[in-house]
């Protein structure tokens, strides 16, 4: 415990917290200046969140996709890869998973239930080896390719929505019982929100990705590729075969956080005209994150009770549930202006000293 | 190294002890909810949209305001909207509302189908309504707490076709869609139908945007159907009208004069300075919500039923101002509204009803 305590760089640790914390104050003055109480605004969040058991259900049910896709965003940046197509891996995963248990809804629950997730995570992992190849073997950089992934994944899912799984108000039939993540009881315990059985799904992400990266030797030549490309060649690793192979996984996360999508929360899918923003979301998650399992989950609970408090925030404070927007974009903007903290912070404790 | 340590500890108990504290606290503020329901309130959730939408959304909130003022309730408390951002925001804001004990909740739009439904079935004591869908339950059959509220937009749309087929000097006319739906197929097959009617040479151009925020792909068709020779075109598709629009406009301004024919509310000031609008065709949701809510506060909220507001009940028509529509197609959308009121004319809804009206027309 200790060791674990004296390997964390204090200094890296508080840039997000004060980003954060400078978010939220940001947040406020324009609240004031436009005339809300900010006061009134974050009270009715944090009570909403920590009060009333429908929006703790809601908050944890917006953190599960939001992680999984904070992980895959995380874990590619890990091998030094940008993963901006987390948004379609989770397109094709949410509809892999739905078509899945449509399809083969006859199968029992046992069998049926693990094989949508699995189907999810499945479609994800290859619209993340695609851009994955692209780069390993033709060296196209895989923020454009993954950028082109995604519009491609927004009208491939609606175009086999719209011709082989439609029903009337612009979605999929609803997917069977029994491949259904949701449950009464989870549902019961929140007032009826819609909280399922998705986070155990997440909670094993979190700790997949943990154990890959920092507990393999596979992990430890993906990190190493992320450190250096060239040296990691020099020392024998294959580096286009690690590319690949890390996009691939990153698809799997943001697949995975699709079927949550799918299974759980909609337990259908609309056709979508423009994108969820839950993989560009993801981005954020990661980053404030500092690319860290833990990270990731910590930051994805901000976001989500942030989403979710907003709601609340705009029915009881009036203010317009634009301006959380505004704040989770502060808080990334002074999350990437990083250095200007530390810097601050170097000139601050030095004058102490004086 | 033990100071860190301690700091932590403290820090937990200080977590501990506000998550404790709290739940000390929720029942307090599980009584205070209940005592405020003396009180009437209706309350609305707009799609992703948002209230200020220039159509569908904007016009419901329009109505509930003017209920408000009418009744001398609060705007903000009274009645009250709640925005979403993404789908997955409707059924928390749906729930919002239903919690704050508000005596009628409205979903904006048939996406918002499904949310209503199991929000229905949690909350049996809950009025909710719903506008362009009908909420059913596992068997199919209307849910009793959820008023269905759809419109004829078929009978609307037949009246701007009749002006459309009355107007054009091409002989060609064009449809831009939003999303392909059984809902803008009513609007299609309507004005098809209302064209053919007065004019069965003119040609009707069809496509669908796929999307009812995307202007630049309204801009688009309107460009491809104009230069095609079609000079008025009729745009059933939200935001992604407005681009149509803009395209008409610009034509107009280099000398060449084409027509857009509004939807939802009186576009005529979208059309403005170059004057485009030849009319449009008015949805009165804002209508529909508000004698909705009044039947509410009446005690006669109409749960189950589904409401359909017709040319009969002035919920759809052609849009009151009538500048650029000729005396002769004034007078026909007259007649035809007669006829369409009394039975006479029964106005297409499908593809296939279409097809049956023409066979009808030879």
């Amino acid at each position: 415990m200790i060791k674990l305590v004296k390997k964390i760089n204090w200094m890296t640790l508080l840039v997000p917290v004060i980003s954060v914390i400078l978010g939220l104050l940001c947040g406020a003055v324009i609240m004031l200046v436009i005339g809300y109480n900010p006061i009134l605004a974050y009270q009715s969040i944090v009570e909403s969140i920590f009060l009333q058991p429908y929006y703790t259900g809601e908050t944890i049910r917006a953190m599960i996709p939001l992680v999984l896709a904070g992980l895959a965003v995380a874990f590619a940046f890990r091998t030094g890869l940008f993963n901006i197509g987390v948004e379609g891996q989770l397109m094709a995963g949410w509809l892999a998973s739905v078509a899945c248990a449509i399809v083969f809804g006859h199968l029992p629950r046992v069998i049926l239930l693990p094989l949508s997730v699995l189907a999810g995570g499945a479609a994800g992992a290859l619209w993340g080896y695609i851009p994955g190849l692209l780069k390993a073997k033709f060296k196209v950089h895989e923020v454009i390719s993954t950028i082109m992934m995604n519009y491609i994944a927004l009208y491939t899912t609606a175009y086999i929505i719209k011709n082989f799984l439609y029903t009337e108000g612009e979605r999929t039939p609803t997917i069977p019982a029994a491949a259904s993540l949701a449950s009464p009881f989870l549902a019961n315990l929140t007032q009826g929100s819609r909280l399922h059985w998705g986070f155990i799904v997440a909670i094993i992400a979190v700790v997949a990705m943990w154990f890959i990266l920092w507990k393999t030797t596979k992990g430890y030549e993906l990190r190493a590729v992320g450190f250096s490309p060239d040296a990691s060649q020099y020392a024998g690793m294959n580096v286009s075969r690690n590319i690949i192979l890390s996009l691939t996984i990153s698809g799997i996360f943001a697949g995975l956080g699709g079927a949550m999508e799918g299974l759980g929360t909609y337990q259908y899918m609309t056709i979508n005209s423009t994108f969820t923003g839950i993989g560009f979301n993801g981005i954020a998650v990661a980053l404030l994150g500092l690319n860290t399992p833990i990270g990731v989950v910590l930051s994805g609970a901000l976001f989500a009770g942030l989403q979710t408090g907003g709601l609340t925030m705009q029915s009881n404070a009036g203010v317009p549930v634009e301006l959380i927007q505004i704040i989770i974009a502060l808080i990334i903007f002074f999350v990437g202006s990083g250095y200007v903290i530390k810097w601050a912070m170097g000139r601050l404790t030095r004058k102490g000293h004086k | 190294m033990l100071k860190k340590r301690i700091a932590v500890l403290v820090a937990f108990v200080v977590v501990l002890a506000s998550v404790l504290a709290g739940c000390g606290n929720s029942s307090k503020s599980g009584n205070s909810s209940t005592t405020t329901k003396s009180t009437f309130k209706a309350g609305m959730v707009t799609d992703t949209g948002g209230v200020d939408d220039k159509s569908f959304n904007q016009s419901s909130w329009e109505g509930l305001k003017t209920y408000a003022k009418d009744n001398n309730l609060k705007v903000g408390t009274g009645v009250k909207y709640l925005q979403s951002t993404q789908a997955s925001d409707y059924s928390p804001n749906l729930n919002t509302l239903v919690h704050q004990n508000f005596n009628v909740v409205y979903g904006i739009g048939f996406l918002m189908q499904s949310d209503i439904q199991k929000i229905a079935q949690q909350n049996p004591k809950a009025h909710l309504g719903i506008v362009d869908a009908v909420a059913v339950d596992k068997n199919n059959k209307p849910l009793k707490n959820v008023a269905n509220i759809t419109f004829k937009e078929e009978q609307g749309s037949f009246l701007v076709g009749v002006v459309a087929g009355l107007t054009t000097k091409t002989n060609k006319i064009g449809f831009v869609g939003g999303i392909n739906s059984a809902l803008i197929k009513k609007f299609e097959n309507g004005f098809k139908a209302g064209v053919k009617a007065v004019n069965p040479k003119a040609d009707v151009y069809v496509q669908y945007a796929g999307a009812f925020n995307a202007p630049d792909k309204g801009r688009a068709i309107a460009q491809t159907f104009y230069t095609k020779g079609a000079d008025i075109i009729y745009a059933a598709a939200g935001d992604t009208g407005n681009g149509v629009f803009t395209e008409a406009k610009n034509r107009t301004k280099d000398g060449k004069k084409v027509w857009v024919i509004g939807v939802d509310r009186d576009q005529h000031d979208q059309g403005l300075p170059e004057n485009v609008t030849l009319t449009s065709m008015v949805k009165r949701v804002d209508k529909a919500i508000y004698d909705v809510t009044k039947m509410t506060k009446e005690g006669k909220f109409p749960g189950g039923k589904v409401l359909q507001f017709g040319l009969d009940q002035n919920g759809v028509g052609i849009a009151p101002t009538t500048e650029n529509v000729s005396k002769k197609a004034l007078d026909a959308v007259n007649t035809y509204k007669k006829k369409i009121v009394d039975g006479s004319i029964k106005v297409p809804t499908t593809d296939k009803e279409y097809k049956a009206y023409l066979a009808n027309l030879k």
